[in-house]
């Protein structure tokens, strides 16, 4: 009975997320292998013929290899914003977390103003202008990093909360420096938070599709979402190549998600070690 | 409480931690956002800005589908922030038991959150269709008349948020897992020892200690249900004509149409309707974190 | 292996082209943002090739903008804050005048391409007399294509007045065909029956533009002008309709018509372009007629002006700039842009003739031309247009809401919008 229950719920679990999930995922991929005729029908349908390869080709090669150069781009942001969030969100929510002081009234009203409030365009790119940062890859990783940081602070105040203070406590004693007792003692159990809370800002950082709009324009300094304006336009469409764009663009982050999954799943087991 | 007020001693929490987080968000987010009140006063077209008083916010208020948009936004918000804390909770309890494929099903919940909300929208709007979207010829299959799922104005709003909560499980139930990783193994095994039930180890230990995640999601999902459009945007345009519109899209709609001063108005707007529903709502959470 | 060697020497291949494409022996760059239209880049792509291979000391680069509204803030945006590139394609007509181009433009009344250039596309891209911007492809109308194969079969001919258009709807119904395809999931194109009836308003009301600009004349209490709103709810509540108006998309509608399942489609005669990409073997089935009014002698077409090349006052390659406008404006330019795209109309440049095999649906708009029976669209004689006009065309097109009640609230939509530009008068 014990061991065959595992096995009931997963295949019917299973089953649910093929109906749930996967449908809508195989009329994307079935889309990307039809020519654009068959395309623009948008059905499901099988194709007459299988045009992975060639819609692949199309989709890379177009526009002079942009693809190639959007991936390189939003790779370059993605990783240097997210390790600054990181580092950054962390060391606030821990100090919020943990020291009662009246700037932390301060810091929970800017986190939820953070969350709540549209950013500015205009005036930010004037600001970016003044200061020269405008049109610069870091310019726009400062961006990334201003109008996430709620969200990443957000996520490690609640979970620094579950970590003992008697661990900083104890190396307080041992005469650790406060930085050394964050990177050395907290950071390390903070890990299945970090993890979360890099998977999530770099896909929505490696998605992200206004912001490099308006502070990065250029032909030079194109990011992945934007490549999809190659097939997509308020008139005509190539659903082909443009589904082919979506599922390349997706499989970034789709590595991203994979390989840390294994690392949540390793934190877990670590777990135990906390209580 | 203690460490704050002992003022000898160097505190194990420096505030200069708070420092290069807030200068890069005070600079490149408060300092621009602050400059925009100003221009919901004006009538802005981006090159000149003629000061007209609260004229802006008067013409927001006389919008003629506001209200209906406002009782969307927050029928969109409770039903997407609701159906993400719920099912976000019970798929990372069932994706962190023992099951097979587990790694396997955790990608495929999390996937949509991958795909552009782009794809998203043209995916379920074929799917969605009438007559020929998969959905309806499914229930077609079994005897059932399909409605208009995007087409009939009494249900369009209710389409996207279905989709919204496919699209944004995998966020809840992600941070939802991470919450539960952080619960020892011991106390699931002393409760078993006690020979408390599933379900009991479910409401006294689960519930409780999954309780900072349960917030998080609350509050990022509702705030995003209050703020969000792109979804319905890509959908329905806050259409058939004015039926799904939320205050966000009505917002985008002034923006789109270059009225800059307007939807800067608007966004004070919804920016005061966010704060009168989430600064109580965060006062609440936090008493009951500490009361734990 | 194999697999990643390849990429990898694609990507090193790729990267060499972007290196070389930099420096190779171009002295000077200019940048030239267009929408992401098919239509648009192609265009784009072919007048930089020519203007390269005159100039080998040129490279002309092709940066791509979202159409729409978007597109419009991100114009807007660019201008405002000095980053517009050399130069731009955008909108003529009311949406230029949004720009203010007596400060964000350079005039460009004194190239020499000017001169060929038709009077009535240099006022739709003027301010204060002086002309801002070469035009970017022929003159569009708004009508409705028909199916000539249905007209044929049930021996229909194309309709003078609104009762013949009627009439033939009836019988194309009876014979068990979509008389009008209606596609609301793009909702723009919902708009047709209301912007199209635009000659017919005229034609009644001659001030209208004019007083509508003063704020003396109103969509709801002009008889006149409600009837496009009354022709669109009349469509849907005679059941002329395709059953999923409601989902269907401009490709939809495009297809119907191309392939018979309908028989009438109002559009603008842009979609030339996009029924010869997807529909090449029907196109020759496709015909197009003026939307119709009361009146059978007075049968004419409204006309849409195409968008035109400007230059913005902060480009550092003014010089080279107006070079390359110059080029754009001028008989070559028009031929390299007809080498790659669809006419959609007359051409408005003198000596840039039409080829001889124009498809069907054009040799159908050419007359109207020739009488002298066409108006311009509202939005080429005034500023205002009401941007909710799209969902308010949904409503009556979908049987929401009547055509007055929707006249009323499109006027308040308009107030909105001409308080919004600080337009005198309101």
């Amino acid at each position: 009975m014990r061991r065959t229950r595992p096995v009931v719920v997963g295949g019917i679990s299973l089953a649910v997320a093929a109906i749930i999930f996967i449908v809508p995922f195989f009329f994307i991929f079935l889309q990307a292998v039809k020519s654009r005729s068959e395309a623009s029908r948008l059905n499901f349908d099988l194709p007459k013929e299988w045009l992975l390869w060639d819609n692949f080709l199309a989709v890379v090669e177009a526009r002079n290899y942009q693809l190639l150069l959007a991936y390189f781009n939003s790779t370059l942001i993605t990783v240097f914003s997210v390790t600054i969030l990181v580092v950054l969100s962390a060391m606030v929510g821990y100090v919020m977390q943990r020291r009662r002081s009246r700037w932390n009234g301060v810091a929970q009203v800017a986190v939820l103003i953070g969350l709540m409030m549209p950013p500015a365009v205009v005036p930010t790119i004037g600001l970016l202008q003044s200061i020269g940062l405008f049109k610069t890859m870091t310019g726009m990783v400062l961006i990334q990093v201003a109008y996430n940081l709620s969200f990443s602070t957000l996520l490690y105040r609640s979970f620094i909360g579950t970590i003992p203070r008697d661990l900083d406590g104890a190396a307080l004693i041992d005469g650790a420096k406060p930085w050394q007792i964050f990177f050395r003692v907290v950071m390390p159990l903070l890990k299945p938070v970090t993890v979360t809370n890099i998977v999530v800002q770099s896909i929505a950082i490696f998605n992200d599709f206004t912001n490099p709009l308006y502070y990065l324009p250029g032909k030079e300094n194109v990011t992945v979402q934007l490549t999809l304006y190659n097939f997509q336009s308020m008139y005509t469409s190539q659903y082909n190549l443009l589904f082919m764009n979506i599922l390349l663009v997706t499989i970034p982050p789709l590595i991203v998600f994979i390989f840390f999954n294994r690392q949540i799943v390793a934190g877990m087991t670590a777990g135990g070690v906390k209580g | 409480m203690v460490e704050a007020q002992r003022p000898k001693r160097k505190s194990p929490y420096p505030l200069w931690f708070f420092l290069p987080a807030a200068i890069i968000y005070g600079v490149l987010f408060l300092v621009p956002t602050a400059t925009s009140f100003w221009y919901s006063l004006t009538r802005w077209d981006l090159m000149t800005a003629e000061y007209i008083g609260l004229e802006n916010f008067r013409q927001f208020f006389s919008e003629p589908f506001l209200v209906q948009g406002l009782i969307n936004t927050l029928i969109y918000a409770v039903m997407t922030s609701g159906l993400k804390t719920i099912f976000g909770l019970l798929l990372a309890v069932l994706l962190t038991s023992n099951l097979i494929a587990r790694g396997f099903l955790r990608t495929v919940v999390f996937f949509p959150v991958l795909v552009s909300t782009i794809g998203i929208g043209i995916t379920f709007t074929v799917m969605m269709h009438p007559t020929r979207g998969i959905i309806n010829v499914a229930l077609e299959a079994i005897g059932i008349d399909g409605p208009g799922w995007l087409t009939d104005p009494a249900l369009a709003l209710f389409s996207v948020a279905l989709v919204d909560l496919w699209k944004g499980v995998g966020l809840a139930t992600l941070i939802f897992i991470a919450g539960l990783a952080a619960i020892s193994p011991d106390y699931y095994e002393a409760s078993r020892i006690d020979g408390a039930t599933r379900m009991q180890q479910f409401r006294r230990i689960t519930l409780p200690l999954v309780w900072p995640a349960t917030v998080t999601v609350i509050t990022l999902s509702l705030i995003g249900g209050l703020r969000s459009f792109d979804l319905i945007w890509a959908m329905t345009k806050g259409g058939p004509g004015f039926s799904s519109d939320v205050v966000a899209s009505v917002i985008y709609k002034q923006y789109q149409a270059g009225f800059y001063g307007l939807s800067t108005a608007g966004n004070v707007i919804l920016f005061g309707l966010i704060a009168v529903i989430m600064v109580p709502l965060t006062v609440m959470f936090n008493r009951r974190e500490v009361e734990q | 292996m194999t697999l990643r060697m390849k990429t990898r020497l694609t990507v090193a291949t790729a990267l060499t082209a972007l290196l070389l494409s930099g420096t190779a022996f171009a002295d000077t760059t200019l940048t030239f943002l267009v929408d992401n239209n098919a239509d648009s880049v192609a265009a784009a792509e072919a007048l930089a090739t020519a203007y390269s291979e005159k100039h080998p000391d040129v490279t002309v680069e092709v940066e791509q903008r979202p159409g729409g509204g978007e597109g419009d803030n991100i114009v807007k945006t660019r201008l405002a804050t000095g980053e517009m590139t050399d130069v731009f394609l955008y909108n003529s007509g009311s949406l230029l005048q949004a720009l203010k181009p007596e400060s964000s433009l350079l005039d460009v009344s004194d190239l020499p391409s000017q001169a060929k250039v038709a009077a009535g596309f240099k006022s739709v891209v003027s301010a204060d007399g002086k002309v801002y911007g070469v035009p970017y492809g022929t003159t569009m109308a708004g009508g409705i294509f028909y199916n000539r194969k249905i007209y044929a079969e049930l021996g229909l001919t194309p309709p003078k007045t609104w009762a013949d258009f009627m009439a033939n709807n009836e019988k194309i119904k009876a014979a068990g065909k979509v008389a009008v395809a209606q596609t609301y999931r793009d909702t723009w194109t919902s708009q047709l029956f209301v912007l199209a009836d635009y000659y017919n308003l005229q034609a009644q009301v001659p001030n209208f533009a004019a007083d509508y600009t003063a704020n003396k004349a109103k969509y709801a209490t002009t008889p006149a002008a409600v009837k496009g709103f009354e022709r669109l709810q009349e469509v849907h509540d005679k059941g002329l309709l395709n059953e999923d108006f409601g989902a269907g998309t401009y490709d939809d509608g495009l297809r119907m018509v191309a392939s018979g399942e309908a028989a009438h489609y109002p559009m603008l005669s842009f979609a030339i372009g996009a029924l010869k990409q997807n529909y090449p073997d029907e196109l020759a089935d496709v015909g197009f007629f003026a939307q119709p009014g009361d009146d059978a002698a007075n049968n004419g077409l409204t006309v849409w002006m195409p968008p035109a090349v400007y230059i913005p006052k902060t480009t550092s390659n003014a010089e080279e700039a107006k070079k390359f406008a110059d080029f754009v404006g001028s008989v070559d330019g028009c031929k390299a842009i007809m080498a790659v795209n669809t006419v959609q109309g007359p051409p408005l440049i003198d000596g840039c003739d039409l080829p001889a095999d124009v498809p069907a649906a054009i040799s159908d708009m050419l007359p109207y031309f020739k009488d002298g029976k066409t108006a311009p669209a509202l939005e080429f004689l005034s500023p205002i247009k009401g941007p909710a006009l799209e969902q308010i065309t949904v409503e009556v097109g979908s049987g929401m809401r009547p055509a007055a009640e929707a006249a009323a609230l499109y006027d308040e939509d308009v107030r909105k919008q001409a308080k919004q530009l600080g337009i005198p008068n309101w």
